[in-house]
């Protein structure tokens, strides 16, 4: 087992790194190994210097931190609510993120502003749901998710009106900003320093989790303390999919693909998926932005469309092929 | 070896009146046995003496010590419990699942080594499954999914055997093997309760008896003293028929 985890971690993270390197080439300058080489060990011209450390290099690693994040959640959410249509957006988080950016657009502000507001909604629709959910009884699996997507489904209504109330020349902000745009990505490090975390945190307690996922009897009476672990992944997902959805707007598919893909290929013991799911979901979402921002360069297209467009027919693929 | 006692226990059913105060001790090598009809309590009884359900009134002590006072991990280490109901919501293999029976043992950081391997393989060989080892237990027929469940709890290896109906699903074959394993835990100094719907397995493995009402009277203590025909004809409000095979006695149900 631990050979096997080595093994796979090392091989994507291979993966990973060849995906950032190739996001750096490519735009809507193209460079060469060598003048990429160049860069890397500190020479080059100073043009293809500035295009590199300054303009794709924090983008890539925003994608990857934003990428990894969003598996690593929804591969939390699914364990938590044992359900494997679970994706981090289940919740309404999504939704509430949106409103919170979008208002911040429509009031004219931008920057750090709009990034605040957007987490305030995020975690604003997590206490709602959970609070909601949690009612007069305890909240269950399935109590959490039927609120989570009416929670959603209200805010999705919301979302429709202040677009349509919405002044024209200000809409393709909103659009991109709804289908996801690492534009918007200011300084990579906040999010993938809380990535690194996450997964340093979470490796530990992969072994609880997969106690966890054969439900909350099964697994206190295998010695696991049930609810504050339930409880931590419930925090945990949340606040990375807020500071996901903070960065880059909401990109679909990235959290309900990646835990899927893995699950297929690499079987179902979270101390191998979840820090796999930071290295593909990463990758992923750093080559859906290259491809995003080359195709019809010098414009750009919302990278939750690249996504959805990859990941659709790999995830289809693969479940056709699975057992 | 440890044992389990009650003390004043009055199980939670939801709108069912108090009851019968159980004041029991499960003693190391002793295999009780709890009948009663349906929505007696039985599974309620065994999730709280496992510390998964609380308590109305009164306490358990696992060895000396009240459980509420115990971590879930000490717990695990000492007691152990095999589900009626499992939840296979995502795929794992019948390997990967016997192996959980080792969490309570490993540290946060440790991984599964070759003695819980062996310890994993050893259980899945004795119910009977090891051939089974890469299967994904959603693929499995009921009865082998049973037989993976209790060797799970094998694995565990607890002093104590709660087991919620552990011949369901099973063969006569694997029903037979079952209580026999069951026996040999006794015999090594385990202490065993399960809950039974089959009389005749509970005549012919249990040696203590408790029988449990749905108004929630209960009365246990030795065999021989329960399976009294008229006690059990109330209990199940069917009328019986005893004969008597190998030395233990068979109870029919009489037609109409």
């Amino acid at each position: 087992m631990t050979a096997r985890l080595w093994q796979s971690l090392s091989l994507l993270a291979l993966i990973a790194i060849a995906a950032m390197l190739f996001s750096l080439a490519v735009g809507s300058a193209q460079l060469s190994a060598a003048q990429l080489w160049a860069v890397v060990q500190g020479q080059g011209d100073a043009l293809a210097r500035t295009m590199v450390i300054d303009l794709r290099l924090p983008r890539a690693l925003s994608a990857f931190a934003v990428g990894g994040l969003l598996a690593v959640a929804g591969a939390l959410m699914q364990v938590l609510l044992r359900n494997p249509l679970a994706d981090p957006y289940v919740l309404g988080l999504s939704g509430g993120a949106s409103i919170g950016a979008l208002a911040a657009m429509l009031a004219g502000v931008g920057g750090v502003l709009m990034s605040g507001s957007a987490f305030l909604g995020a975690l604003l629709s997590t206490f709602l749901v959970f609070g909601l959910a949690h009612g007069s009884g305890g909240w269950t699996p399935s109590r959490l998710l039927l609120t989570g997507v009416v929670v959603a489904a209200g805010w999705g209504a919301v979302i429709t009106l202040m677009l349509a109330l919405s002044p024209a020349d200000r809409l393709p902000g909103m659009l991109y900003w709804l289908m996801g745009d690492l534009s918007y990505a200011r300084t990579p490090w906040p999010p993938l320093l809380l990535l690194l975390l996450t997964c340093i945190v979470l490796i530990p307690l992969g072994r609880s989790l997969n106690v966890l996922a054969r439900g909350p009897q099964q697994a206190a009476a295998l010695g696991v303390d049930v609810r504050p672990l339930e409880w931590g992944i419930y925090i945990a997902a949340s606040l990375l999919t807020a500071a996901a959805v903070t960065t880059a707007g909401s990109i679909g598919f990235v959290g309900l693909v990646v835990p899927h893909m893995l699950r297929l290929l690499l079987g179902n013991d979270q101390r191998l998926i979840l820090p796999a799911c930071a290295l593909a979901g990463g990758t992923l979402l750093v080559l859906a932005d290259t491809l995003a921002r080359t195709i019809i360069a010098p414009e750009q297209l919302p990278v939750g469309v690249i996504t959805a467009l990859l990941g659709v027919p790999t995830f289809l693929f693969l479940l056709y092929r699975s057992r | 070896m440890s044992r389990l006692v009650t003390q004043d226990l009055i199980i939670n059913v939801p709108e069912r009146h108090d009851g019968t105060a159980l004041n029991i001790a499960i003693e190391p090598g002793q295999i009780w046995g709890v009948l009663g009809p349906n929505g007696a309590g039985k599974t309620t009884l065994l999730h709280t003496l496992a510390g998964l359900n609380a308590p109305r009134a009164g306490q358990v002590l696992l060895g000396e010590q009240p459980l509420e006072t115990l971590r879930r991990r000490q717990i695990a280490q000492m007691l152990g419990m095999v589900f009626q109901e499992r939840l296979d919501g995502f795929p794992a293999t019948v390997l990967e699942t016997a192996l959980i029976g080792r969490h309570p043992y490993l540290s946060l950081w440790q991984m599964e080594g070759a003695d819980d391997y062996a310890r994993a393989e050893a259980a899945l060989e004795q119910l009977d499954v090891a051939h089974l080892r890469h299967r994904l237990v959603s693929t499995l027929s009921g009865g082998e999914r049973q037989r993976v469940a209790v060797a799970t709890v094998l694995t565990q290896a607890p002093s104590i055997w709660l087991a919620d109906e552990p011949t369901n699903h099973l063969d006569l074959h694997h029903q037979s093997a079952v209580m026999a394993l069951m026996a040999q835990q006794a015999a090594q100094g385990s202490a065993v309760m399960m809950c039974l719907h089959d009389l005749n397995l509970a005549a012919r493995w249990c040696d203590h008896i408790l029988l449990l009402y749905p108004n929630g009277e209960a009365c246990w203590g030795p065999r021989d003293t329960m399976l009294v025909p008229s006690a059990l004809e109330s209990l199940y409000r069917q009328r019986l028929t005893v004969v008597e095979v190998e030395g233990a006695p068979v109870f029919v149900p009489i037609k109409g």
